[in-house]
């Protein structure tokens, strides 16, 4: 088994939670896994990436080749677009809907949503809608990740403990948001499929 | 045992808490702020009551190690490459008295200069001071290596470096933990006047250094960290150093060619001696400046030697899976452009950043004089130079906003401004302020308090609360400390303020003071 992620946002977005819930679920699983992440400068509303491995054989290196990753997961939409590069033939491009504009010359949105969808692997939703709509406005992130979460040859149950060691410093009511915005993730997926 | 998910800052810590660590001393600095961070919040460091607080500048954290060394106790000095720069003199002098209590000197490098101004290789540093160093290339080493370090620094009387860079910093993975050592007793160094440098000593000292390389090479030649892997295709031979080696075997389910993997220097010289003879020709995969293949190459140039310096590897930046992969002449695996539409979303000053409303009335008070007044420091108002704000001029190094625009007034320049952060004023920007006291400089300096050292991801600042306090010590007028509070709605105040400490001939300080939005929101919780 071999998962190459990239996680794509901007700074704040919270793509370091979703890498973290990821990451525990691996490590509970008992695989291997690598994470390298973006600190400093750049996260200051500027874009960030997260190269995500997790495998049941040692890795080697931090960052994943060109044309390497196995799935894009962004939760913004022109950012799950800049590492394009790094997805491989047969790989998936995951990605929230809701632009973060921050700067002034973003692409036209129509046609942002088109060059997402001439992938044929992909998977477009609304997740800042989704995470509204169930009560949880702050766990966009989670939404995406629950939508990303069959691709990631994970069990379901694991993600939910990681979600639950990740929060639960945090209270019950945060770690119940979360798990709730997972599974409506999730539902979107199997239904978009 | 369960694994840590541990970044590899977050595994020197760990390595250095249970290799019996009794003090962590550091200045924040992407990539290496985590390592005190991580000691800073665990709760085996808090019971046992662990030195773990932030230093003023490297320099002064590396001499306060240094104390902590000299009764006997293991400690650890933490920094990035730049701030190596700072604490030069401490360190390169470190290498003479040596060290009772084991010392690390953990430095993270930056290249391809992802925070930073430079990317100098801080293993230059190491051969300068001749000084052991360690590179781990995974997060386990980061850990395991402390332990080795330590051990090593005591037997040797002698600091030694680990050099990691962004990449491991920054990147986690699963780490096994070892026992837990105990802390040494404090005791007085054996070695009599060891840390006393009068010219009559250092010379003995000097020579007793030289003399130690050989021991230090056989440490090398017998570590588990360097390693020797045999290969059937010895047209070429491949020197990998720390992370590099990841980069390889990373490109090969199998690497047929000989691989040396060097994590410890010096280098191991006969283990080098036998790729080289072994082999048609060598590469060398380093991250950083090419130091082992200048060191192999010598200044005639050995053409069997590959690497940064002859073009084989790009000479500049960080290495990844990519650059080796075409190094190595594998075929590139197949992969899409970025769509074009996509466009850069470059950093920038958070909605609401206090740096924001000083600018802004900065910039209209100097309206009058054209571009080109604004001498800046590192920080997040660095982030200042780029549009809309278009408010600073210069960033060269930590406290230069203040002694540049000293030079720049002295050479007749008017007005000459300096923007500088609280934590960078008082890293480095209190001798430059005296300076400017001493010779009356017409400048206006501007001390930008948020409160905290907000670029590296939230630290205390050292002057927090004392700013007027030491301005006003150094010798600056009372009446020209003036104290702002950058909002919007002061706007047209603000903007007077900064007209008159213009028009004064002399040193001004204006200091705009509102905390950094993220500790205002962390408070307000």
């Amino acid at each position: 088994m071999k998962k190459d992620i990239i996680l794509a946002g901007v700074g704040g977005q919270g793509i370091l939670s979703i890498a973290a819930i990821i990451g525990t679920a691996a490590i509970e699983s008992g695989l291997h896994l690598k994470q390298a992440e973006v600190h400093g400068m750049s996260q200051r509303g500027g874009d960030v990436q997260s190269h995500l491995r997790i495998s049941d054989k040692p890795i080697h290196s931090d960052l994943i080749p060109n044309g390497g990753a196995d799935l894009i997961i962004s939760v913004e939409p022109m950012e799950s677009l800049r590492y394009i590069p790094y997805l491989s033939e047969n790989g998936w491009l995951i990605t929230n809907t809701k632009a973060f504009v921050n700067i002034p010359d973003y692409p036209d949105y129509g046609e942002l949503m088109k060059t997402i969808k001439s992938f044929p692997n992909h998977i477009a939703l609304d997740a800042d809608e989704i995470a509204k709509d169930i009560g949880s406005p702050r766990s966009m992130n989670m939404v995406v990740l629950g939508a990303a979460s069959t691709f990631l040859d994970l069990s379901y149950e694991k993600l939910e403990e990681g979600i639950k060691i990740i929060f639960g410093r945090k209270g019950e009511k945060i770690v119940d948001a979360n798990l709730k915005a997972i599974k409506a993730g999730k539902e979107f997926t199997k239904q978009y499929k | 045992m369960k694994k840590l998910l541990l970044l590899g800052n977050e595994a020197i810590g760990q390595g250095a808490l249970d290799a019996g660590l009794s003090g962590a001393y550091g200045y924040p600095g992407t990539p290496s702020t985590e390592i005190i961070e991580y000691i800073q919040r665990n709760p085996e460091a808090k019971e046992r009551d662990v030195h773990r607080t932030w230093s003023t500048n490297e320099k002064t954290a590396l001499e306060s190690a240094l104390g902590m060394s000299y009764v006997g106790k293991r400690t650890i000095i933490t920094m990035k490459h730049v701030g190596l720069n700072v604490a030069a003199d401490a360190y390169m002098n470190s290498a003479l008295t040596g060290a009772n209590g084991g010392i690390i000197v953990a430095v993270a490098d930056d290249p391809s200069m992802h925070s930073s101004q430079n990317e100098q290789d801080s293993r230059f540093y190491a051969k300068f001071a001749l000084m052991p160093a360690f590179e781990p290339s995974d997060q386990q080493e980061a850990y395991d290596m402390p332990r080795l370090a330590y051990e090593i620094s005591e037997k040797y009387h002698l600091p030694v470096m680990m050099r990691l860079t962004t990449r491991l910093s920054h990147s986690r993975a699963g780490v096994l933990r070892n026992s837990i050592l105990e802390e040494n007793k404090m005791h007085l160094p054996e070695i009599k006047d060891q840390f006393m440098l009068l010219p009559a000593f250092a010379r003995k000292k000097y020579k007793h250094l030289i003399a130690v390389q050989k021991d230090l090479e056989m440490e090398s030649e017998n570590s588990p960290f360097n390693k020797y892997i045999e290969g059937t295709d010895k047209s070429m031979g491949i020197i990998a150093c720390g992370l590099a080696y990841n980069y390889l075997m990373e490109n090969y389910d199998e690497c047929n060619y000989p691989i040396l993997k060097i994590g410890q220097y010096p280098l191991p010289k006969k283990q080098i001696q036998n790729i080289f003879n072994e082999c048609d020709e060598i590469l060398v995969l380093e991250e950083g400046m090419p130091l082992v293949e200048e060191m192999l190459k010598g200044f005639l140039g050995n053409l069997k030697i590959h690497g940064r310096l002859d073009g084989t590897l790009d000479r500049d930046g960080e290495l990844n899976p990519m650059k080796v992969r075409k190094t190595l002449g594998l075929p590139k695996l197949s992969s899409k452009d970025i769509p074009e539409l996509v466009s850069g979303r470059p950093p920038a000053l958070c909605v609401g950043c206090p740096h924001t409303d000083s600018y802004k009335a900065l910039t209209e008070a100097m309206k009058e004089y054209g571009k080109g007044h604004v001498f800046s420091d590192i920080g997040c108002y660095t982030l200042g130079y780029l549009s809309p704000h278009n408010a600073i001029d210069t960033c060269v190094d930590m406290g230069a906003s203040i002694s540049m625009a000293i030079g720049a007034s002295d050479a007749g320049f008017f007005p000459a401004i300096a923007t500088i952060g609280d934590s960078t004023f008082g890293h480095s920007g209190i001798t430059g302020l005296l300076d400017a006291v001493i010779q009356k400089s017409n400048i206006v300096i501007v001390i930008l308090d948020n409160d905290i050292t907000a670029m590296t991801g939230m630290q205390d600042s050292q002057v927090n609360g004392k700013i007027e306090q030491i301005c006003e010590g150094v010798g600056v007028e009372k009446e020209h400390i003036r104290i702002i509070n950058p909002l919007s709605r002061y706007h047209e105040e603000n903007v007077k303020v900064f007209k008159e400490e213009i028009a004064y001939t002399g040193v001004s300080v204006v200091i705009p003071r509102r905390p950094c939005i993220h500790v205002f929101a962390k408070r307000k919780k």
